[in-house]
């Protein structure tokens, strides 16, 4: 059957902010159907509040909404646009659950809006734990014994029985609450004591209050199926993936290779056999799911573990690994079509209606961030930690993982050579993230295979090759670097489509086919890390649509599975590859192209930039000499004394003396961190003497001492120390602005909602700036002019400012793309990537038909917020303090008439939305009282109960607002902490107090991360809050506040 | 990459280097193999490719570079032994401790004596094949030149007009599922369900196995049994097994069979299937490089669903008016000597027939494994809808 005519118009919903366990893979799947889509004659409405994604592009679809994921607003959209359809299945678990209640609360029926892809039935069957238990039962097929409870005491029944009956399971338990992402709130209990603190938090965490516990399947092999259903009920399986990482260690957070390696044809036509009756007996009629599998290795024993009705994280790994592209043709499938009516676009001569055979082997590395969240308990379990993955193709094991390994681009390995074997080894019976290291070094050092599979329970034919590998590292790269196609049949079949690996052979044997047009090489930016996420592999995807339409070919280098970069529709010809220079350098001789672009893939690529120059590789746009101009302090503070900038007093300094005296010369507070990081990683703000040593002790000796362990990797010798002036009480502005070596325009201003202090990555912030006259953002649009042509930049620059006292500080300027260059791009109207990329193809701005009039300010009467997301509730223990280092994974975007509608759109789109009514908690510093007024003010007009500590309390009375004094800790109970456990706190505003006084500040904010109530670190942040609930209070709620159309603010389309 | 100890040499004089290993690594060697060289796209069931006698005088190259992952079982032997004549592989290995293996994969290939050969760019090597057609060429020692090579490969006899089913068939009739005992593929159980006569051209026990598992009696006769032989034993259908080498010179099976249909239901796998062909007049072809693998599309036009498909042969059915491919999805007809025949199922890939069946007396084909071993198990219906044909037939 072809494509469905009694559908016309299909909404589509994204999957929100990057969080762990949700990150760019949907922004890839979400592309690929609105594509395929609109392709097909449909017409697609999009919401996603995610700015950062290619889908929330404006030509990507009919209408865009950058909106909160959530009930309220979502109806709206509905409402005003009529869809005949809702797809859900390809926006995560954001998407899948809001589909569910956009169904339970009547609003798809009350529009006749047909839930395609997965149905109702199947999303509930594969998402509660009783009905599909029921479905895999009358199936045939075995899962783990198991229990739901919604107690402690049921948790504790099914342990150890009720009425003297033994319960049914036993220790180890899995734990995994209900309805979160990547298993939120779960983990595995050894003890008792365990136990009962990890049902406790899963009951928590779980919307429903649902905890599963499960038999425990710790060690046995794990297997992922991808699988399609078309509504003939043709099944294919994509792809096999086996985790290295037996069962236990949640799949995201595990090295996974495919296809499969270890299980006989025979056992994997079981598992194949029963992946197919899974997706029958759920009930999906069209599209893909993953079914996960845990595989008893001496018995053969196959358990179902979980299914997921929709496209995931597994299904983009899937789909890069293999060539077959899952979302774009779960897309067709859902508008009806058949497996056997759709070509596969590699071969472009056999139908889609296969299962893609591979001759080489796929690697995926989790990348994590362990050291942004010190406090934090680093072993892996069921639930998920990493922040990104990398993944690389070899015609070997070995090869793919050695390539796996350093496509992670790792700040530091860990350092292994002092430890003694005894502590090694059992260091890996819990799993962390340097397990693979460990095991590479016991290997290196002779270990035996029983010896490291005993605590790990790898499979030894891993374990094998690992042992190769650590003995013989380059080993696996003799021969002839070969470029290979992907092309999803082991060449059986020609490949049409050009997306590329490199493999070592024997004798070299390239295939790629280069053409004669000239080409471009863009850099991607790696695997997602805290501080370089999807934003730059936004700007890396506008780089390659610009460069095509430019008429020359898009070449696209990047080894993160989950992109949209890495889409072989992206680029003219794509390389799975590591960037490293070595790899780099490999791919520009095959190339051989007009330049390389490095200014969009973040710090990845502008790592790069030296090396490609002195290999004698052309670059486009800023000169690697501007780039080092901005970057080195030096020349950069001569660069701003010449022009007349002022700059924060700060010093450089080469050893901890050093550090102590240039501290007063400087002046505290300070801002300090070490040379060698980047992304504000260990950067502290200290406020006197004692805080300086003790940060100089624990940062600098500390990292100095893992250095000199493994000399490798400190060229450098003793690391310097950065000394910056903090300047208190300052606005912080961020600016991107475009620069041709002659003419400069200005692209936003955006004000800092966070007082300066605050990782820009982590701050709201708002354009146009709410709170600076035109005078200020006439001397801020002047500064940005004179720097970007005195360093000479050609693309972007962003710089960044702070505003004390009425003055203007210089505080960075980054001659790249900056993470907020997607979120500039949707306020003004205008993409800056795209313009950015053609200045460095040789066009001026002045040929650019750019607005001259309200330069940074956008064009509209609209005011938007971007506001970052945070991952605390991952990282338990962790302090949810705001600083200069940046934590968040990702950000959301409001847009509204004001600004403090748009900041409570953001913050509802955050996942914290802002509360109605109840009762809010203020503890301020004394400096903070007056505005704490302010607050206490605004939200008792709403209806608030303030209670807050004695001082505060006293402070808000007496100014006139009735205020209850409670307890600090300290004071006892019912104190503060009681108040949050008890959820009689909606909301808390907590501003810490100098150095020393962050102890009951941090059990507060934890307390309230814990239990999902919004927390305000900062006095700005607390007014703007306060003034965003008053403006929701005014709209009925966030859901009443008015939708807003981007291409209608954008005048793209006529409402 | 270790120094080169072997070669591979194509009939075109294409060369690749590898290491020696299965028996062309014994300390007697320097053993070599010649005959076509075939690729399989399977990622899985290296060894039950390796026992599936339809590989007899070929060697296999495998696509997927890890071959000897899991070892080697009798459970995965689809005969008593080895049939292919070398294993062309990129990365193999000999492990041992895997769960199931009851031997390295390494050291089962020299105890088959079976040639082997690792580190080979197995890649371009499909793509030669695939681009210039399956040839002859052969495994050699690399002390072994590249001219004396040649001559081996000259001497070997080109895949068409070869009969190669006499060199796998059975000496002796043998009883499966009859409750004797007597039964290679591993299950036994004295079943009252129909009596199925099997011409041998080197029938897999998964097939076996398939047939006795829904209570079927089989009895496997010799190539060269005679029509008489066979409807001796007043079976309730005569099936035609799968097998190695060129349908068109196995004429003597084409006449035994001739003389069966219309007496008996006659099905036919793989080799059976061309044979069942020609001997109702229909023509078989040399595929470019034929179709070995396991994720082939192949559509059932009864049901108009698509099976993922084990796939083993080299040639095939031409279609009616002598098309090589069908270019609908349509049951076209053939007019043969028994009447008219239909399409039952044709290849999604490349559009070739994978089946038909005989309207007009009892009797059918496909020419992909529905058995599996190693493969997809999506077609096992067929061997139920065979046995309900049979049950319609008496």
């Amino acid at each position: 059957m072809p494509r469905r005519d009694d559908i016309h118009k299909i909404l589509i919903l994204g999957s929100g902010p990057i969080v762990i366990g949700q990150a760019a893979e949907f922004d890839y799947s979400g592309v690929q159907a609105c594509k395929v889509l609109r392709e097909e004659g449909y017409e697609v409405v999009l919401v996603n509040s995610n700015p950062a994604t290619i889908m929330t592009d404006p030509e990507f679809a009919d209408a865009t909404y950058i909106e909160p994921l959530l009930a309220g607003p979502v109806a709206q959209v509905i409402e005003r646009e009529r869809p005949d359809a809702l797809l859900g299945t390809l926006g995560g678990q954001t998407a899948l659950n809001l589909s569910k209640e956009l169904h339970d609360d009547g609003t798809l029926e009350r529009y006749g809006v047909e839930l395609i892809g997965a149905n109702y039935d199947a999303i509930a069957c594969a998402e509660d734990r009783d009905l599909f238990r029921e479905a895999m039962a009358k199936a045939g097929l075995r899962m783990p014994n198991s229990e739901i409870v919604t107690s402690l005491d049921e948790a504790r029944a099914a342990m150890t029985g009720a009425n003297g009956q033994k319960g049914s399971l036993g220790l180890p338990c899995v734990v995994r609450p209900a309805f979160t992402l990547g298993g939120r709130g779960g983990g595995i209990a050894y003890t008792e004591e365990e136990f009962e603190r990890i049902v406790a938090h899963g009951l928590e965490a779980s919307p429903i209050g649902q905890v599963l516990l499960d038999e425990s399947v710790i060690g046995w092999g794990e297997f992922e199926l991808e699988v399609m259903r078309d509504h003939a009920d043709n099944v294919v399986i994509v792809c096999s993936i086996e985790n290295v990482d037996p069962m236990g260690v949640h799949t995201g957070d595990s090295v996974t290779v495919a296809p499969q390696q270890t299980l006989t044809d025979h056992l994997y036509q079981q598992l194949r056999d029963q992946a197919i009756a899974v997706i029958r007996a759920v009930g999906v009629e069209t599209g893909g799911s993953n079914v996960q599998f845990a595989v008893n290795p001496d018995t053969d024993e196959i358990l179902v573990i979980e299914m997921n009705p929709r496209v995931s994280r597994s299904s983009a790994l899937a789909s890069k690994a293999t060539g077959f592209p899952i979302a774009k043709i779960a897309a067709r499938l859902a508008v009806g079509y058949r497996l056997d009516e759709i070509d596969n676009d590699i071969t472009g001569v056999t139908p889609a209606c296969f299962e893609p055979t591979i001759d080489y082997v796929v690697v995926k590395w989790p990348r994590f961030a362990f050291e942004k969240f010190p406090s934090t308990d680093p072993t892996l379990t069921t639930h998920m930690k990493s922040v990104g993955e990398a993944m690389a193709i070899g015609r070997t094991f070995q090869q793919a993982f050695a390539k796996a390994l350093r496509s992670r681009e790792l700040d530091k390995t860990p350092s292994l050579a002092g430890v003694p074997d005894e502590q090694l080894l059992e260091s890996l019976r819990t799993p962390t993230a340097a397990r693979f290291e460990t095991v590479l070094e016991l290997l290196r050092r002779g270990a035996s295979i029983d010896a490291v599979h005993e605590p790990t329970r790898i499979d030894p034919w891993f374990l094998r090759e690992l042992r190769q590998l650590a003995l013989e590292p380059d080993a696996p790269f003799a021969g002839e670097r070969s470029f290979r196609s992907v092309d999803t049949c082991a060449a059986e079949f020609p490949a049409r489509t050009p997306y590329y690996y490199s493999g070592w052979e024997r004798t070299r044997a390239n295939e790629v086919r280069r053409g004669e047009r000239e080409s471009v090489v863009i850099l991607g930016s790696g695997p997602n890390r805290i501080g370089q996420g999807i934003e730059f592999d936004y700007c890396c995807v506008h780089a390659a649509m610009t460069v095509r339409a430019s008429g020359r070919d898009a070449v696209m280098i990047n080894c993160n599975p989950e992109t949209v970069s890495t889409d072989y529709d992206t680029s003219d010809r794509l390389y799975f590859e590591p960037l490293t220079l070595e790899d780099v350098l490999a791919v520009v001789d095959v190339e051989k192209p007009l330049g390389v672009i490095v200014q969009f893939g973040g710090q990845t690529p502008l790592k790069l930039a030296a090396g490609l120059v002195d290999a004698g590789v052309p670059l486009l746009g800023t000169s690697v000499d501007a780039i080092d101009l901005a970057e080195d302090r030096a020349r950069f503070g001569a660069l701003l004394d010449s022009l007349g900038y002022k700059a924060p007093p700060y010093a450089t300094a080469g050893s901890l003396q050093e550090a102590l005296r240039c501290a007063d010369l400087v002046g505290f507070p300070l801002i300090v961190r070490p040379s060698y990081v980047l992304g504000g990683r260990a950067m502290e703000i200290v406020y006197a003497h004692d805080g300086l040593a003790d940060y100089l002790r624990r940062e600098v000796l500390g990292a100095a001492c893992a250095h000199d362990a493994d000399p490798s990797r400190s060229p450098e010798g003793s690391p310097s120390i950065f000394l910056d002036r903090f300047l208190e009480d300052a606005t912080e502005v961020d600016v991107d602005a475009l620069c041709d070596g002659s003419d400069v325009w200005i692209g936003g201003i955006m004000q800092h909602v966070e007082e300066a202090g605050i990782h820009s990555g982590d701050s709201a912030c708002v354009l146009p700036p709410h709170s600076l006259g035109e005078d200020m953002l006439e001397q801020i649009r002047a500064a940005t002019r004179d720097i970007a042509l005195a360093i000479g930049v050609v693309g972007l620059i962003n710089v960044q400012y702070a505003i004390a006292a009425g003055e203007l500080y210089v505080i960075e300027a980054n001659p790249r793309a900056s993470r907020t260059v997607p979120f500039v791009s949707k306020a003004v109207g205008l993409p800056l990537a795209k313009l950015a990329c053609r200045i460095m193809l040789g066009e001026r701005i002045a040929d650019l038909g750019l607005p001259a009039a309200r330069q940074g300010l956008g064009f509209g009467d609209h005011v938007s917020v971007k506001e970052a997301v945070l991952p605390f509730d991952r990282f338990e223990g962790s302090d949810a303090l705001l600083g200069p280092e940046m934590r968040s994974t990702g950000e959301v975007m409001g847009i509204a008439r004001d600004f403090p509608t748009a900041f409570a759109k953001a913050q509802a789109a955050a996942g914290v939305p802002l509360p109605q009514r109840g009762t809010v908690f203020i503890t301020v510093t004394d400096s903070d009282k007056t505005g704490a007024f302010a607050i206490a003010q605004s939200l008792h007009e709403c209806g608030f109960r303030i209670v807050a500590t004695r001082g505060t309390a006293e402070a808000i009375a007496r100014m006139g607002v009735p205020a209850l004094a409670i307890n600090k800790i300290a004071e006892g109970s019912p104190h503060v902490l009681d108040w949050i456990e008890r959820r009689d706190v909606d909301l808390v505003v907590n501003t810490p107090t100098g150095v020393g006084a962050r102890s009951d500040g941090y059990e507060i904010r934890r307390a309230a991360v814990a239990h999902g109530i919004p927390c305000l670190t900062t006095l700005a942040a607390g007014i703007s809050a306060a003034r965003a609930i008053a403006s929701a209070h005014r709209n009925g709620g966030v859901g009443g506040i008015p939708v807003l159309c981007l291409q209608e603010l954008h005048g793209q389309r006529v409402a | 990459m270790s120094d080169a100890t072997a070669y591979v040499l194509l009939e075109d004089g294409t060369r690749f280097d590898g290491e020696a290993c299965g028996a062309a690594s014994s300390p007697e060697g320097d053993g070599h193999a010649v005959g076509e060289i075939v690729f399989t796209t399977g990622m899985s069931g290296y060894q039950e490719s390796m026992t599936d006698p339809s590989f007899a005088g070929q060697l296999i190259a495998y696509t997927y570079p890890h071959v000897g992952n899991y070892g080697a079982s009798s459970q995965a032997m689809e005969s008593e032994r080895a049939w292919a004549r070398a294993a062309i592989m990129r990365e193999a290995c000999n492990r041992e401790d895997a769960p199931s293996a009851e031997r390295g994969w390494l050291d089962w290939l020299r105890d088959c004596g079976v040639q082997a050969i690792s580190g080979v760019d197995t890649r371009t090597l499909v793509m030669h094949i695939r681009e210039a057609g399956a040839m002859r060429g052969g495994v050699f020692p690399a002390a072994m030149s590249e001219a004396h090579a040649r001559e081996l490969i000259d001497a070997e006899p080109p895949m068409a007009g070869q009969d190669l089913a006499q060199l796998v068939t059975p000496a002796h009739v043998s009883r499966h599922g009859y409750g004797d005992g007597g039964d290679p593929a591993g299950r036994s159980g004295g079943g009252d369900g129909p009596r199925i006569a099997v011409i041998d051209t080197g029938i897999k026990a998964s097939m076996v196995r398939e047939l006795v598992a829904r209570g079927a009696r089989v009895s496997l006769h010799p190539c060269t049994a005679s029509a008489e032989e066979l409807l001796a034993e007043d079976p309730d259908a005569v099936f035609l097994s799968n097998g190695p080498g060129d349908p068109a010179a196995l004429s003597y099976i084409v006449d035994t069979v001739r003389a069966i249909v219309g007496k008996k239901p006659v099905w036919g796998i793989c080799l059976g299937h061309q044979l069942l062909c020609r001997a109702v007049g229909l023509e078989t072809f040399k595929l470019p490089f034929g179709h070995h693998g396991a994720n082939h599309p192949v559509r059932d036009l009864q049901t108009g669903r698509v099976e993922i498909t084990s796939q083993n042969h080299g040639f095939a059915a031409l279609g009616p008016g002598g098309a090589r491919t069908i270019d609908s999805d349509e049951p076209v007809r053939w007019d043969t000597d028994f009447g008219a025949a239909q399409l039952s199922h044709v290849n999604l890939y490349d559009r070739t027939v994978e089946g038909l069946e005989l309207l007009e007396v009892p009797g059918g084909t496909v020419q992909y494994h529905p058995e599996a071993g190693p493969g997809p198990h999506d077609s096992l219906y067929l061997f139920d809808r065979f046995l309900e044909r049979i049950a319609q037939a008496v």
